[in-house]
């Protein structure tokens, strides 16, 4: 849980702009966008989420580094994808 | 060496290990503590330490959420969750960590009703459908997740979901390491800093690292690379004579950190003046409670909890383990009694624990243990 998963942002939605669409390993969820008030963020960037909450803006290179870490450790990663998957934070 | 082969980088990881060689004085031994769980899982997971010259070790440290909840807190969670009309609402890393009265597993075949969720936004949803229920989110985790519990919490008292609490196990980071280096017994040379919870906290609070123990620390990310990087630049201060903070997770953390983040723990939670560490004991102003502003949403107001500390199984050695005392495998019970699917202890339970990591890369196969702690 300590560990950020990184996010490209789909869609920021304009009736709720603490939300946006992010996918994550094809996996494609609302998270909180909150967290980062006064970085402008639009579709195509990178976040780093925690817990349903985007924490940090990262790029692309750095997200791809990420993804691959997550990857190499296996089933950790792969249960919090599961439990992202299954995560029903307000959609919208 | 594994490591060597199945890492992409390992051209890189070759020089910088001997650059870290060529760093370090003949003859003497080096230990560099990894306060974060994740990174001991990189170091596990890659077998880092084998590939480091032979004096440098590497030690485990505190910063695993689910390995640092001390037994009697498990308790009052679980007394929670056994009230009427109660859903307790938790991240799955909890629900074998093991309290004087069983696991949340356990209290579930009694007929609680936990359910695992990802986000704390998901304990919200579950108030919203069921306001016929009392639901109670269990929140643990350092800075890292604080702020999206305060985030929730926030988002609760606008839309005024009534049914919804916290039962808060929020930790800071900083006393934890400040009670390592004031424990007896354990010489550091230096630190690995953090990479996640230093998004949210910066670099400056580690400032008292060098200040007031003269100690490198250098906050790092999470690839085999990042971590060998953290290592290279703590001797490189050290063959130096110097001892500052440094930040090699610069693409990430942001020296000041995350001051919305900040801002929004610090308006929903305020320091415990107490709280107590599994095996680090009572520190002072180490964990995160509500404010009185937000009383109606904190569980520990709401419910009778038993609030009795429980001393650790006697088997348990997690204590010396989360100290960086003890390596996972020198603990007696370690892969025979204590496994992840019976553990005795909490690091055996989280991915980000140190004996969990130990047990789960194939390098550290039960026969490849069992030959360890014959020697
Ligand atoms: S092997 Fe089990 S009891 Fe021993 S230190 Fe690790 S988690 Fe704790």
């Amino acid at each position: 849980m300590c560990l950020g998963i990184p996010g490209e942002i789909v869609e920021i939605l304009s009736d709720r702009p603490d939300l946006a669409k992010v996918d994550v390993s094809g996996v494609r969820r609302a998270i909180n966008i909150g967290l980062l008030e006064g970085e402008p963020l639009a579709p195509g960037d990178w976040v780093l989420i925690h817990v349903g909450f985007a924490l940090s803006k990262i790029d692309e290179a750095e997200a791809r580094s990420a993804l691959d870490f997550l990857e190499s450790i296996g089933q950790a990663y792969e249960d919090e994808i599961a439990a992202l998957r299954d995560s029903v934070i307000e959609q919208g | 060496m594994r490591f060597v082969d199945e890492y992409r980088d390992a051209g890189m990881a070759r020089a910088l290990a001997a650059r870290i060689a060529g760093l370090c004085e003949p003859g003497r031994a080096y230990k560099f503590m990894e306060v974060c769980g994740g990174h001991t899982h990189t170091i596990y997971k890659h077998g880092l330490e084998d590939y480091l010259p032979e004096g440098i070790s590497l030690v485990h440290g505190p910063g695993c959420p689910v390995c640092v909840i001390p037994m009697g807190r498990v308790d009052d969670a679980i007394a929670i969750a056994a009230q009427p009309g109660v859903i307790m609402a938790t991240f799955g890393d909890m629900m074998r960590v093991p309290g004087g009265n069983g696991s949340f597993l356990d209290a579930m075949a009694r007929g609680a009703d936990v359910r695992m969720v990802y986000s704390p936004l998901d304990a919200l949803k579950i108030a919203r459908d069921n306001p016929d229920k009392r639901v109670v989110f269990l929140a643990i985790g350092f800075e890292t997740t604080a702020p999206s519990t305060a985030m929730t919490i926030m988002r609760a008292a606008s839309e005024g979901i009534a049914n919804f609490s916290v039962f808060c196990n929020h930790v800071t980071i900083i006393p934890a390491i400040k009670a390592i280096l004031d424990s007896p017994g354990l010489r550091l040379d230096g630190f690995i800093g953090p990479g996640h919870v230093s998004t949210v906290i910066g670099c400056r609070p580690y400032e008292f690292i060098p200040g007031e123990y003269g100690k490198p620390i250098v906050v790092a990310g999470f690839e085999p690379l990042d971590v060998l990087q953290a290592v290279h630049r703590n001797l490189l201060q050290l063959a130096e004579g110097r001892a500052e903070v440094e930040n090699e997770y610069g693409r990430v953390v942001p020296w000041n950190g995350n001051p919305k983040a900040l801002a929004v723990i610090n308006e929903v939670m305020e320091l415990r003046p107490h709280f107590e560490w599994r095996g680090l004991g009572f520190i002072s102003d180490s964990a995160l409670c509500l404010r009185e502003r937000y009383a109606e949403f904190d569980a520990e107001r709401i419910f009778q909890v038993p609030g009795a500390r429980v001393a650790d199984p006697k088997a348990c050695q997690c204590g010396e383990v989360l100290k960086g005392v003890l390596k996972p495998w020198e603990c007696k019970v370690f892969g025979t009694a204590c496994t992840p699917e019976t553990p005795i202890g909490t690091c055996m339970v989280s991915s980000e624990g140190a004996c969990a990591a130990y047990y789960n890369f194939g390098r550290f196969s039960r026969d490849r243990v069992k030959e360890a702690t014959r020697t």
